[in-house]
């Protein structure tokens, strides 16, 4: 028996979907149709992916369709996460269409009755120029399976692109802009209700005691009590959250701690042996950093801290479920549909193979969609209901019962020998991960640490996980070494990097800004920070200009940016871009207050994200590596910002900020 | 108990009966199908439900829909015959999105604030945008495209074209 390239495979990994046909078909109309299980989120990658395709093809892009994310016509993915969308699948899908190319030519010359060498691929045909024949792919496939393999097809080297390479707008710009463009929350299905959830006043409540008549005297509402789920179901959504607030309900709650102890607490709570080994604690020794400290000139210690933030993504929480003869049709939002399918089978005890799960494009994530909160009520909803349930969370939902950006705390001791070279680096990260927790700078002995503590909010996935946390410690005090060494903080990176990358992307970003004929002024400053993570590189420049009330305002910002060959500059321009606006709000304000089991910052009054006042002038520089495989460019740059402004916030001011955010309340 | 309000939107008259305290996004999405305005924030602080009431741009989250008289222009009322509103056009030119969530919202506050303001400044633009939200950070793009716009509606207009 072949296996179902959809079902999860042993690796959990990669899936068994070795055919051409796993991924990819010739329509009747000559249309060529493109499975994946990658989700759009925006990082346009229904467009990159089918440039990819399209250049092994020699096929015009409006010929492509993308079958994105549906478990039941997808193979299966592990999720659209960790910046594995152009390494990993972009190549597949080369090879598979470079492989699919390769045998269209031999059909043709078999069906011509001459050599491969005399044919050419060109607009949805195989031609033969001598004789003017040709046949399109169409007639080749002739509404075939494409069941061969496609493993070790040749695919085209990125210095001789044509269509990969070249900036493609969106594909899905024009629905976008007319608003015609379907999200989880803008669908619906014949028959069906809106829901509401009751939630807990605080985490970890228990509900006591239930009074639903009030809502349940609405017209058209039912309360369903499913376990511990209380939703209400309603003809539409202003009926529903109605209903929910009239619902009147008793709750056990329980004492928790609150932001202010957050630190001492995170180092004061590790937490238990993790048996799925995803939060192992993490330790790298090199040479004797005690001895190496012990001896050096210098040394400087410091302790620094990250805030919980939120992904705050505009399109909440979302799905839409429907129950038909026992099978479960689920359209969600979500980063991770393979995973949410397993989710709702083992929630609802029902076997993956009778559950569907669809990803609308999501008004995206962030790291923030990996779980099936929202599919998983809806369905339990849908299922007493009889009938189709929408669920969409509310903005205040959204702020409280998602997952966060962990917090952390970081400790860093560095010592510097008389010469000023880094002898010894210590660095021990308490909660917030190990995402590049090691140093790319030269240091003979080095001892690093990455710490998992209890966390009192649920936490999890963020956009380049825990780089951005290690980075802003790093680069910080990387500053901070130079300047007690006396040196020009770019110098002093240089002199301490075999990197050519990474000394690529610095020299970049400091010759864009030009940081060294850069005027520090009455209140003005400088920073420049750099870092690597997932096989791409970043460096950033930030000028910043203090008034006279000690108000700081980030006013220019050049990034540097390499991810190997560019598949689509026009796409890889706006997520740098987006990634360091984004990155600005964690930096400069954006944090999770919480007191007592209860989120304070539960919507966009009190949860300040980046807004059109805040943007500096950006200027984007991108390096093009043609030799180099591509990587994805959607995640590091948003670690280089945070450093770079703390460190041009020291050079105005002399001021030293060691936690992020790193102006909170302004 | 329902109110049966009659609006016009995006040029044709509706009438529609409405619940109690309901709001005119409510309106829009579930009684009339216009999906375009977002549900996003419910308290009138991100922007993504903007729809024009009688040229102004209003968070349609926040009003109340039997309170709306006269005319509501939303983002799908926007492109004439099939054919994109410059500032559509703009949008799509500058790349101004990325998961595209706030982009009607968006537009449609720009095309407020370019009705009352033809030749808006960059500082202008911020401000009348300042409370519209992208997540994905694409700021700086936006206030290209509605630059972009505003120099097309004027050269349009001097043609003697218009809004």
């Amino acid at each position: 028996m072949t296996p179902d390239p959809r079902a999860r495979p042993a690796s959990g990994i990669e899936p068994d979907a070795p055919h051409i046909s796993d991924w990819l078909q010739i329509e009747p109309d000559g249309c060529v149709v493109v499975f994946t299980g990658k989700v759009e989120v925006g990082q346009h990658i229904r467009t990159s992916l089918a440039q990819a395709v399209a250049e092994e093809l020699r096929l015009p892009l409006s010929s492509i369709r993308m079958v994105m994310a549906d478990t039941d016509r997808t193979p299966y993915d592990m999720g659209t996460v960790g910046s594995r969308t152009t390494p990993v699948m972009a190549r597949r899908l080369r090879q598979v269409a470079a492989a699919t190319r390769e045998l269209l030519l031999d059909m043709a010359a078999e069906r011509l009755g001459v050599s491969r060498d005399e044919l050419a691929v060109r607009e949805g045909s195989v031609a033969h120029p001598a004789s003017g024949r040709a046949l399109s792919f169409a007639e080749l496939a002739g509404g075939r399976r494409l069941d061969a393999p496609y493993e070790d097809a040749p695919v085209t080297p990125p210095g001789a692109w044509t269509i990969a390479g070249t900036p493609v707008a969106p594909l899905e710009g024009e629905a976008i802009v007319t608003g015609r463009h379907r999200y989880t929350p803008d669908l619906s299905l014949p028959g069906m209700l809106a829901a509401a959830i009751l939630r807990p006043p605080s985490f970890g409540a228990t509900l006591l005691a239930l009074d639903t008549s009030a809502a349940e005297a609405l017209p058209g509402v039912r309360v369903i009590r499913d376990g511990d789920l209380v939703g209400v179901v309603a003809p539409d959504r202003h009926t529903a959250l109605r209903a929910r607030d009239l619902l009147r309900a008793e709750w056990q709650e329980r004492e928790q701690i609150s932001s202010r102890e957050l630190y001492d607490y995170l180092r004061a709570n590790p937490a238990p042996p993790d048996p799925s080994g995803r939060a192992q604690p993490t330790l790298h020794e090199q040479g004797d950093v005690d001895g190496a400290l012990a001896g050096a000139e210098l040394v400087r210690a410091a302790t620094y801290t990250v805030a919980y933030i939120a992904h705050a993504p505009l399109e909440p929480r979302a799905a839409l479920a429907e129950w038909r003869d026992g099978r479960l049709t689920v359209w969600t939002g979500t980063q991770r549909p393979f995973a949410v399918r397993a989710e709702l089978a083992e929630a609802l005890g029902v076997p993956e193979e009778h559950i569907r799960v669809i990803v609308p494009d999501t008004g995206s994530g962030y790291g923030g969609k990996h779980f099936g909160d929202a599919a998983v009520e809806a369905a339990r909803l849908a299922r007493v209901a009889g009938a189709p349930v929408k669920l969409v969370w509310t903005r205040a939902e959204e702020f409280t019962w998602a997952y966060f950006r962990p917090a952390g705390v970081i400790d860093v001791t560095a010592g510097l020998d008389a010469s000023g070279t880094l002898v010894a680096w210590e660095f021990h990260n308490y909660n917030s991960g190990g995402a590049s927790i090691l140093t790319p700078y030269e240091a003979p002995h080095q001892r690093i640490a990455f710490h998992p503590s209890v966390s009192p909010l649920r936490q999890g996935s963020y956009r380049a996980l825990a780089a951005t946390a290690n980075n802003f410690a790093r680069e910080c005090h990387m500053d901070e070494l130079a300047r007690a060494a006396g040196e020009d903080p770019l110098a002093f990176r240089l002199r301490h990097l075999r990197d050519g990358r990474m000394r690529a992307v610095l020299e970049a970003a400091a010759e864009a800004f030009g940081w060294q004929t850069f005027r520090a002024g009455e209140g003005r400053g400088r920073g420049i920070a750099a870092g690597t993570e997932k096989g791409s590189y970043v460096a950033t420049c930030a000028e910043v200009a203090v008034d006279a009330d000690g108000a700081v305002r980030v006013t220019r910002v050049v990034q540097a940016f390499e991810c190997g060959a560019i598949v689509n500059p026009a796409g890889l321009r706006s997520q740098v871009e987006g990634a360091l606006v984004q990155g600005l709000g964690g930096a400069l304000f954006e944090a999770v207050r919480f007191e007592n089991g209860r989120i304070l910052t539960d919507g966009f009054r009190s949860y300040r994200v980046p807004r059109f006042g805040d943007m500096p002038a950006v200027e984007i520089v991108l390096l093009d590596r043609k030799d180099l495989a591509s990587a994805g460019g959607s995640e590091t740059p948003i670690i280089g910002i945070a450093p770079a402004i703390g460190n041009a916030i020291f050079d105005a001011t002399g001021r030293r900020l060691r936690s992020l955010p790193l102006l909170p309340g302004s | 108990m329902p109110d049966t309000i009659t609006l016009r939107v995006n040029g044709a008259e509706r009438t529609v009966d409405v619940a109690d305290g309901e709001s005119l996004l409510s309106l829009l999405r579930d009684r009339l199908g216009l999906t375009g305005a977002k549900i996003s924030c419910a308290e009138g602080a991100c922007g993504a439900c903007t729809v024009l009431v009688n040229g102004e741009p209003v968070r349609s989250c926040v009003t109340s829909a039997a309170s709306v008289r006269g005319d509501v222009l939303t983002i799908e009322g926007l492109a004439r015959d099939g054919e994109l509103h410059p500032l559509q056009r703009a949008f799509l030119d500058a790349y101004a999105f990325q998961c595209g969530y706030c982009t009607p919202g968006m537009i449609m506050a720009a095309a407020g604030l370019l009705a009352r303001n033809p030749d808006p400044d960059e500082a202008t633009i911020v401000a009348a945008m300042q409370g519209n939200i992208c997540r994905c950070g694409m700021y700086a793009r936006i206030v290209r495209a509605i630059q972009q716009a505003a120099a097309e509606l004027r050269s349009g207009a001097a043609q003697g074209g218009g809004l």
